[in-house]
């Protein structure tokens, strides 16, 4: 495990002002990036970006279509894997051990690092077993009753087990968009993992479903590392603790959410969030 | 001559084009339906449908057309018992595992397979496959329902993997990126969410590999035998359906006989037979179809 990294320097003076964001900095590095470069082919999609994402916190990545925010998330747990002709260079360190080293288990990194995607993927099964479905082929429970408890405790913590506790066994596909989204997070819940890569998960919702989706964001925060990847810059502000700023493939700035919205030090940041450019 | 006038005549031409392929399809099915009746006022539907004997070439005829049926059924289930696992495991692997541009090349091949004249295949299986496996099995005969049937499942298997290739791609990418979020393999990825997703498409293309199967002619007209006998063993010469059709056609059966009819008698029945799979393949693919947003 390596020692806790240096903060940034665009987080120097965040400790001075204590309160507002309750241990926004005592809280752990839990994943630690540097000097990341992806490229799809021949072409740079990443560019040297390095962050520190703490333990039990929201971090909001904001950035125009095509900035690199999505392709940043997924290589977080190495979902770009399966993009044929992709390559990484430099290090992610998720606890202090590298993801991309030889020997890593990439099961066993997806275990830890769940991901909710921006369109809703329920699996053509019911809703029973699309939340058992990772516990099963991870091999995770013994036992029938044990899989039907980890399954309620799964939608309960994605606020959908009241809609669905009725209907367990009808097929997913059934479910409104809002309800497929909390299912998939529920999938992904289902499996325990520590962090939670939510990219752009309430843009195809409509505005009722997506505030169920940040009310539960907020909640899950408490137990959950959450990366979440958003068009939306309101919903940014709302949800997150920290917010990173990309800008065609780099990390233009990282800082607390408040300062990222009220007093970026960047110009470009200030510009994109005040809708001046992007 | 006017546009509209123009427009009159093609869209008349185009009209008759598609009659032409109705119509000959309604001539068929009266011919059979007509010839299959005049049979049948001589002998007994249940007497074809559940005799034990074919000899109406025979001075002692028999009509009973099980033997045919079911030397077609252990002919075709060979062929599936090859075509099926394999035509879905090629097609997991040319979905699932293998590079862009491998399936690129070998796709295409696959497909090239399938245009194969079946004769060819037929000679195959007398003058090579059969000879090969009278080393393994001594008390194999030249002619046989094995050889057939291996050669026929490598024969049906590029449509059963194409196809079912075809049903496994149509799964939207966001599916597999799902399984493999939650911490599957792929393999597991590959049986547990791709091949159910495909389900409907997937038993749509075995299903119509046994229709093929039933309705094959060439190769069990040349390596199965004209013995038609009612017989689960492979090792026998046996007659099917397809290949009794042939027998006749080819010999000097006359016309307007009673032998003569049997042919409508038993196309009527191998009509019904494959009509029934395709309809049962379509409603299938209708019922079980996955609707993905």
């Amino acid at each position: 495990m390596n020692a806790t990294p240096p903060v940034p320097a665009s987080l120097a003076g965040v400790a001075a002002r204590p309160g507002q964001h309750v241990n926004a900095l005592d809280s752990p590095v839990k994943i630690n990036v540097d000097g990341l470069n992806f490229f799809y082919g021949p072409k740079r999609a990443l560019d040297g970006i390095s962050i520190q994402i703490r333990a039990k916190l929201v971090t909001a990545f904001i950035g125009p279509s095509g900035c690199g925010k999505s392709t940043f998330l997924r290589t977080l747990n190495r979902m770009n894997d399966i993009i044929p002709m992709t390559r990484v260079e430099g290090t992610v360190l998720i606890d202090g051990e590298s993801i991309y080293d030889a020997g890593v288990d990439v099961v066993h990194l997806r275990r830890k690092v769940g991901m909710v995607f921006q369109k809703s993927n329920p699996f053509p099964k019911s809703i029973f077993e699309n939340v058992s479905y990772g516990l099963r082929i991870n091999g995770l429970v013994k036992s029938k009753a044990e899989m039907a408890d980890r399954v309620e405790e799964s939608l309960r913590q994605a606020a959908i087990w009241d809609e669905v506790k009725d209907r367990l066994h009808d097929s997913a596909l059934a479910l409104s968009g809002g309800q497929q989204q909390r299912l998939c997070i529920a999938r992904a819940l289902a499996i325990r993992p520590e962090i939670l890569l939510m990219d752009e998960p309430a843009s195809a919702l409509d505005p009722i479903a997506t505030q169920r989706i940040e009310e539960l964001i907020y909640e899950l925060k408490k137990q959950y590392t959450i990366v979440i990847v958003t068009h939306n810059m309101q919903q940014a502000a709302r949800v997150s603790d920290f917010t990173a700023f990309f800008w065609l493939g780099r990390l233009v700035e990282f800082d607390r959410t408040d300062r990222i919205f009220t007093a970026p030090a960047e110009k470009l940041t200030e510009d994109y969030v005040t809708g001046r450019c992007g | 001559m006017t546009t509209r006038t123009l427009e009159w005549i093609i869209e008349r031409a185009l009209f008759l084009c598609a009659a032409l392929s109705l119509l000959t399809t309604g001539g068929i099915i009266a011919v059979l339906a007509f010839e299959t009746y005049e049979f049948l006022r001589e002998v007994p539907v249940l007497d074809f449908l559940t005799g034990t004997e074919w000899t109406p070439l025979f001075s002692n005829q028999k009509f009973g057309v099980l033997p045919l049926v079911v030397g077609t059924m252990l002919v075709s289930s060979i062929a599936m018992v090859v075509a099926l696992p394999m035509g879905l495991l090629s097609a997991i692997y040319l979905s699932e595992y293998s590079p862009s541009g491998f399936r690129r090349i070998v796709k295409p091949v696959l497909e090239i397979l399938a245009g194969v004249p079946t004769v060819v295949y037929g000679y195959f299986a007398l003058t090579f496959v059969t000879p090969l496996l009278q080393q393994i099995f001594p008390t194999l005969s030249g002619f046989n329902a094995l050889s057939p049937g291996l050669v026929m499942g490598l024969m049906i298997l590029p449509l059963v993997s194409s196809l079912s290739e075809d049903a496994m791609r149509a799964v939207p990418q966001g599916l597999r990126e799902g399984s493999y979020a939650l911490g599957a393999t792929r393999m597991q990825t590959a049986l547990k969410v791709v091949v159910p997703a495909a389900f409907s498409g997937i038993t749509a293309a075995f299903i119509l590999a046994v229709s093929r199967a039933i309705g094959e002619t060439m190769i069990v007209a040349i390596a199965a035998g004209q013995q038609p006998r009612l017989t689960g063993n492979p090792f026998v010469p046996i007659e099917t359906m397809t290949a009794y059709i042939v027998q006749v056609s080819l010999g000097d059966t006359p016309q307007g006989t009673i032998e003569y009819r049997t042919i409508f008698a038993v196309g009527m029945l191998l009509f019904v037979m494959t009509f029934g799979l395709n309809l049962f393949s379509t409603w299938l693919r209708e019922r079980f179809r996955e609707e993905y947003a």
